[in-house]
């Protein structure tokens, strides 16, 4: 970094709304380079945007453009997208071929965003798993063997090479407008399966203060492993509820069966590794990252649905087509 | 659940009962559950049934309340009979309606639960928790009332014919004591052995609906009057304690709950009076 300019950032996954936001709130103080694996995406104010394949060779030459500080890396492709062979070619290959690039042109700063899905969902599972819990998803289901394996990854070179700070989130359920995760469409649905018998307990962070949480871990560097989640939680059918959905329920047992109506639906919405999450509650205790950053989030349950449940009103919502 | 939770409050929770259980020092989330899945609202319906089922069916006597902490960690340690969790559930009932502190009860429950619809949430709504020592040991340092019962089911899957008899111990809640410097309150608790008598446990039936026993039974919950005894609030403390020192503070806990279940079958006139 040159000196009295503003540091540089790279961000994949700039198409999403959760890295828009993020931007929105870090513009002012970064220069941000953004990156698209799936897209070409235009931005305003001026900002550097390319499309490309994190396995391909050009890949490299952004970062032979640029003289990148930091690195956001929150371009990983949910189980919700594309199929399992390409997710582990772009989410742990592709992570594998960023972290390399960061070594060898000496970034120094690089945030990885995971999810709370790595830990797995169960009957056994203990409430407010922290962040030394095992992480049991790829042994529920080979759909979540590239998140799990992304995060091995992670903690490898966190440990492996530490002149490179690393700052691994685990978010619970982002939520708010514009997500597309598996969650966030559930909720946006009028009509939205629900397991006979099942409300597992639930956490939802909304998309601001998850941005937030991502400029308050690059702002104050603190290389780790963190939960984020905030201090409320909610059974999954009382979320629905306060969103306005109404429930479709699918039978629970046998399990066979719940799995053979999933692959018969071939349903989006309802994927076989999404069962055990509808069953099952996966709660994380997000007080190591409050602690560590002093950080309190804004947006409370209520403001998520209230957006989800207002969303239902509008005719032409663009999440319930 | 949206209309049916409010119908069932209105319909069997008086004001009273509806205080009492806000008065329970227990935080909550915005939507009233915590991270177990307790619900305040489900709470209070089941302790208007549970009550009118522990007063009128059951005519339970609670002596030694007193000792159960109005505020801070506690586990409660009690026998376990009866092939059914009645002894859990008029346990609770008795703590959180404790005049002198009501508590939220926490119980440990079976691993299996969590897998059987509607009864896996809402025993998780009632306070229930699967019992792991994770979940345990979180659960203290959130300053919960636990009960624990270290028989397992070897004291609840146990034949009429060893009524009374305490069984083995686990040792698991002597080290949450210890660890997390917890006060232990010993149960004795006479009459849930005679709720459901079992002559035998049909162990190949067991084993194939995965269940840890399937009683002999008659199909009934017979209406034995139970009588609960509180003790005095026990301290362990120690650093890395041998599995022999352990095992001599285990036995101490034994002793008291045997202790207090003999003075419920001295206070007792017979199975229903």
């Amino acid at each position: 970094m040159s000196t009295g300019m503003k540091p540089q950032i790279l961000i994949t996954g700039a198409g999403g709304a959760l890295a828009r936001e993020t931007m929105s709130r870090l513009k002012t103080k970064y220069r941000i380079v953004a990156v698209d694996f799936r897209r070409e995406v235009e931005f305003e104010y001026g900002i550097p945007s390319y499309h490309v394949d994190i396995n391909k060779r050009n890949f490299e030459d952004i970062f032979r453009k640029h003289d990148f500080d930091g690195v956001l890396h929150l371009g990983r492709i949910g189980p919700d997208v594309s199929n399992r062979f390409s997710r582990y070619n772009t989410n742990v290959l592709g992570t594998q071929k960023l972290l390399e690039l960061c070594r060898k042109y000496a970034v120094s700063q690089i945030i990885v965003l995971s999810t709370y899905f790595v830990y797995g969902a169960g009957p056994y599972n203990p409430s407010l798993m922290d962040e030394s819990t095992p992480k049991k998803a790829s042994e529920l289901t080979q759909e979540l063997v590239d998140a799990v394996e992304l995060e091995n990854l992670c903690i490898i070179y966190l440990w492996k090479h530490r002149e490179m700070k690393m700052t691994l989130l685990r978010p619970c359920n982002i939520a708010g407008p514009g997500i597309r995760n598996s969650m966030s469409l559930l909720l946006a649905r009028r009509f939205t399966p629900v397991l006979i018998g099942f409300s597992p307990m639930m956490q939802f962070i909304h998309i601001n203060d998850m941005a937030r949480a991502i400029v308050t871990a690059l702002d104050k560097d603190r290389p780790g492993i963190y939960n984020v989640a905030p201090n409320d939680w909610i059974a999954y059918q009382d979320a629905l509820d306060e969103c306005g959905c109404r429930r479709l329920p699918v039978p629970s047992t046998p399990p066979l069966l719940t799995k053979r109506i999933s692959r018969m639906l071939k349903w989006k919405l309802f994927p076989v590794y999404l069962i055990n999450y509808l069953k099952y509650p996966v709660i994380i205790d997000g007080g190591h990252f409050t602690r560590t950053f002093d950080f309190q989030t804004e947006y409370g349950l209520r403001d998520i649905f209230r957006y989800y449940k207002e969303l239902k009103n509008k005719k032409s919502a663009p999440l319930l087509k | 659940m949206k209309i049916i939770k409010p119908f069932l409050k209105k319909l069997l929770v008086p004001s009273e009962m509806e205080a009492y259980v806000d008065s329970i020092p227990k935080t909550v989330g915005s939507f009233g559950y915590d991270p177990w899945g307790y619900n305040s609202e489900t709470v209070k319906i089941c302790f208007a049934v549970f009550k009118f089922i522990y007063d009128h069916y059951f005519r339970v006597t609670a002596h030694g309340l007193e000792h159960v902490p109005a505020r801070g960690r506690v586990l409660i340690i009690a026998n376990h009979s009866g092939q059914l969790p009645i002894d859990g559930l008029l346990i609770g009932t008795a703590v959180g309606t404790n005049h002198h502190g009501p508590r939220a009860p926490r119980a440990m429950v079976e691993r299996f639960f969590p897998t059987v619809p509607y009864i896996g949430n809402l025993i998780n709504q009632f306070g229930g928790v699967v019992g792991d020592p994770v979940n345990c040991s979180r659960m203290l340092e959130n300053e919960e009332t636990v009960i624990v019962f270290p028989e397992g089911v070897r004291g609840s899957g146990k034949l009429f014919k060893h009524r009374y008899q305490l069984q083995r111990f686990g040792h698991g809640f002597m080290h949450l004591a210890i660890d997390h410097n917890t006060p232990i309150v010993p149960v004795g608790v006479v009459g849930c052995e005679e709720t459901i008598p079992a002559l035998a446990n049909i162990k190949p039936l067991a084993k194939l609906l995965g269940f840890p026993y399937v009683p002999l039974a008659a199909p009934v919950v017979l209406p034995a009057r139970v009588i609960l005894n509180f003790g005095a609030p026990m301290t362990f403390n120690g650093n890395q304690l041998s599995d022999a020192q352990i095992e001599k503070n285990v036995e101490q806990v034994k002793q008291a709950v045997r202790k207090l279940i003999d003075k419920g079958l001295s206070e007792r006139k017979g199975w229903f009076k």
